[in-house]
């Protein structure tokens, strides 16, 4: 079991829990995830770590409550236990040796890149940050992100906070005035890092994506996560989660995200809120 | 004394309705159908079936007390030299190791050692007796067993006999590795292994789950934090696909995946276990061992009105047990040998159809096995909406990358000494898949067992036999 020790409403729906875990925590980098099951007959699910803290010997996980485990796990308050929790899994981001890094964080997407912010930022690197969201209500991180980065920028789809429309806009200004980015780092929807991809490979700006895809052991054991980069057969457990976003099948990425979309309509529905 | 030529017959649920449900394919002897059968056994001088079984069980005396209605007499003996008996009489492949060397077989059917074995385990284990096994005082030696299948547990069990202090370290959340992942619940009950793993426990061994040794603890830091000794048992790996067209389409899944849900996450019984599983109206499942008819026969249970097991060669070759493959067969399942997949095909992403070519049988190749030959102009669409893909696994990076000093064929199994199972590097011992690539939970049992001998000597008499014996 491993016990909550803190617990956050950050916006809307979107959750910090901070869990004690301290073999995973003594391991743990940026880019890395973990596995957990909330319960006894729970799902395993993937969370990028959020944040980690050696000497507490705790790991951060930042969620959305979109699906049935996570809003399961959204009812756990400080001091109760999540059943499971393995890690650290994936290879660590690879963060070294940039000068001028470009990181885009889509909604939850900004949790993942959190930790890599302030590693890059320890480093000796320059780190501007666009944090992009529906609305104003659903912007995390801000005040945090704030004190590693050079400059950070707001898109909101809605206009209520920052630029009104995509964080793409935001990438394309700052590239149009100029700033020589040698990394451009993009977590988030899969659409939107399909769309900065894109930009970044016609400016010729390499760019690492961050994939999430359904998995259950995480290990590399079920190939349920497999992606195709540059034609070939990642598994993004293993392999990833990071991958160049210039070479990585979007589209195929996004159909694979949906193989449970109707099994988890039927949850809901079997389980009213 | 004229010899019974055929042995008992088990009781099978009916293939018609078994199909349907996920509860055990043979329901076991009964104290009565036991003890004849165990009367068969001639108790030869020389029993060959001892030497035919990996862990060497001392067949003829442990049927000798069935024979005599001694159930609980009998289980001891079993556990003399194996720890898991309730598995091994259930998915060992008898009628090729003790079974086939029985001098019954030669002019009839050997004795049911398999059956013999899975009575008296089940037997004891109903009662609840605990069979009492000796276990020394902890002589404060620990030793790290990585993975908690078949390998680890062999190993686990008979270091802890021996007085050691045994951690054992899962990846997953429940310990088990294949035995709960892998095989289904109509071959081999979870709630089974469960009970084995808790007699284990008995023993003193300490299980600890949700570590992934090479992520979470290296092997490197285990030796650093005081461990005299690590056997690793990390298991079968990667599953590997075909590298055709269409593969990753929606509804084309590993045989680990699929088994997996199934299995471990209970997503049969979704949506009350929370993980989903897709369940295909037709299904295709690609392979000839007994992984494939493990996916096949879940496929069924789930509610498939159609499956076809896809395999290249022809039935003879087949790596799967005989009484698999009749069993898929009474339920049901289609064969369509000589057959290879060459694409998938889609339609809006989803799984529309396997298109598969004839083959036929050449010259034998390096494993004696007749190779498979494309034949021209020969394909065929099978009508179907999921694929399993069931072709084997290649082993996992995890621990051979992370581990500084252990050598690795060229193909990613650790290698070892067939003796000790020992590695290239001092005090690590390796057996079962991780090692051998995929094969049998005895045999993998086997070498943990191996290994639990290699280690207690070398940690009783050090360098000093490893010069002497070479």
């Amino acid at each position: 079991m491993y016990k909550i020790i803190d617990k956050k409403n950050l916006a809307s729906g979107i959750v910090m829990m901070k869990v004690k875990a301290p073999f995973v925590a003594h391991k743990a980098m940026p880019g890395q995830f973990i596995m957990l099951r909330v319960c006894e007959g729970g799902e395993r699910i993937p969370l990028t770590i959020a944040d980690y803290d050696r000497e507490e010997g705790s790991i951060s996980i930042i969620f959305q409550e979109v699906g049935y485990t996570t809003k399961d796990l959204g009812k756990l308050e400080i001091n109760d236990s999540i059943r499971d929790f393995a890690g650290p899994l994936g290879m660590p981001s690879k963060l070294d040796g940039f000068k001028k890094v470009l990181c885009v964080g889509g909604g939850v997407g900004i949790a993942p890149l959190y930790p890599q912010i302030k590693y890059l930022n320890e480093q000796g690197a320059d780190v501007d940050v666009i944090i992009g969201a529906r609305s104003a209500d659903y912007i995390i991180l801000q005040e945090e992100v704030h004190n590693y980065a050079s400059h950070s920028y707001i898109a909101t789809d809605d206009g209520t906070l920052g630029h009104k429309g995509f964080v793409t806009d935001v990438v394309r200004e700052l590239i149009d005035k100029g700033n020589k980015y040698d990394l451009v780092i993009a977590v988030g929807p899969l659409v939107m890092m399909k769309a900065v991809s894109q930009m970044t490979k016609e400016q010729g700006i390499p760019t690492t994506v961050s994939l999430n895809p359904i998995m259950i052991d995480g290990t590399g054991m079920c190939g349920g996560c497999r992606v195709t980069v540059g034609g070939k057969v990642y598994y993004a457990c293993v392999d990833g989660p990071d991958f160049d976003g210039h070479q990585v099948d979007f589209d195929e990425a996004i159909r694979r995200q949906q193989i449970y979309k109707k099994e988890e309509q039927i949850q809901h529905n079997c389980r009213l809120y | 004394m004229s010899l019974a030529l055929t042995r008992i017959p088990v009781k099978e649920q009916d293939p018609q309705i078994r199909k349907h449900n996920f509860k055990e394919v043979s329901l076991g002897y009964s104290l009565e159908e036991a003890i004849q059968e165990a009367q068969r056994c001639i108790q030869c001088k020389n029993p060959r079936c001892v030497a035919g079984c990996p862990v060497n069980v001392y067949i003829p005396r442990f049927i000798a007390y069935i024979a005599e209605g001694q159930i609980d007499e009998a289980a001891q003996v079993i556990k003399e030299t194996n720890n898991l008996p309730a598995i091994c009489g259930r998915v060992c492949p008898q009628e090729e190791q003790c079974e086939a060397r029985c001098i019954l077989g030669i002019k009839g059917e050997p004795v049911a050692v398999g059956r013999l074995e899975r009575f008296a385990a089940d037997y004891t284990m109903s009662k609840q007796i605990q069979t009492p096994t000796t276990v020394a005082k902890f002589n404060a030696t620990k030793i790290a067993i990585v993975g908690s299948g078949p390998a680890g547990l062999a190993a686990a069990a008979d270091l802890a006999k021996l007085g050691y202090e045994v951690h054992i370290f899962e990846a997953f959340h429940e310990p088990g590795g294949v035995l709960v992942y892998g095989i289904p619940e109509f071959r081999l009950p979870n709630e089974l292994v469960k009970k084995e793993i808790e007699e284990l426990k008995g023993l003193g061994v300490e299980i600890y789950t949700n570590t992934i040794i090479g992520k979470t603890i290296t092997i490197d830091e285990l030796i650093e934090n005081g461990y005299k000794a690590v056997f690793i048992g990390s298991g079968a790996g990667l599953p590997k696909f075909m590298n055709i067209p269409g593969e990753n389409l929606n509804g084309v899944f590993s045989a680990n995946e699929y088994l997996t849900r199934i299995n471990l996450m209970k997503a049969y019984d979704f949506p009350n276990s929370h993980t989903p599983i897709k369940k295909g109206q037709r299904v295709a499942v690609v392979g000839g061992g007994n992984v494939a008819m493990d996916a096949a026969r879940s496929a069924l249970r789930l509610g498939a009105e159609e499956v076809h097991i896809v395999y290249r060669r022809s039935e003879e070759e087949m790596p799967a047990r005989l009484e698999e493959v009749h069993h898929a067969k009474e339920e049901g399942i289609i064969f369509d040998v000589l057959s290879s997949p060459i694409e998938v095909l889609g339609e809006d992403g989803w799984v529309k159809g396997l298109k598969c070519i004839r083959m036929e049988l050449g010259e034998s190749d390096s494993s004696g096995r007749r190779r498979p030959i494309a034949l021209p102009n020969s394909d065929f669409i099978l009508d179907v909406d999921i694929v399993i893909m069931a072709i084997g696994t290649s082993p996992n990076p995890l621990i051979t990358t992370t581990t500084k000093g252990l050598k690795t064929h060229s193909w990613g199994g650790i290698i070892v000494d067939d003796e000790t199972g020992a590695t290239s590097k001092d005090g690590v011992y390796a057996g079962g898949d991780a090692v051998t690539g995929a094969a049998t939970v005895i045999q993998a049992m086997g070498s943990g067992k191996k290994a639990a001998k290699a280690i207690h000597e070398q940690l009783l008499y050090g360098e000093k036999i490893r010069h002497d014996s070479k």
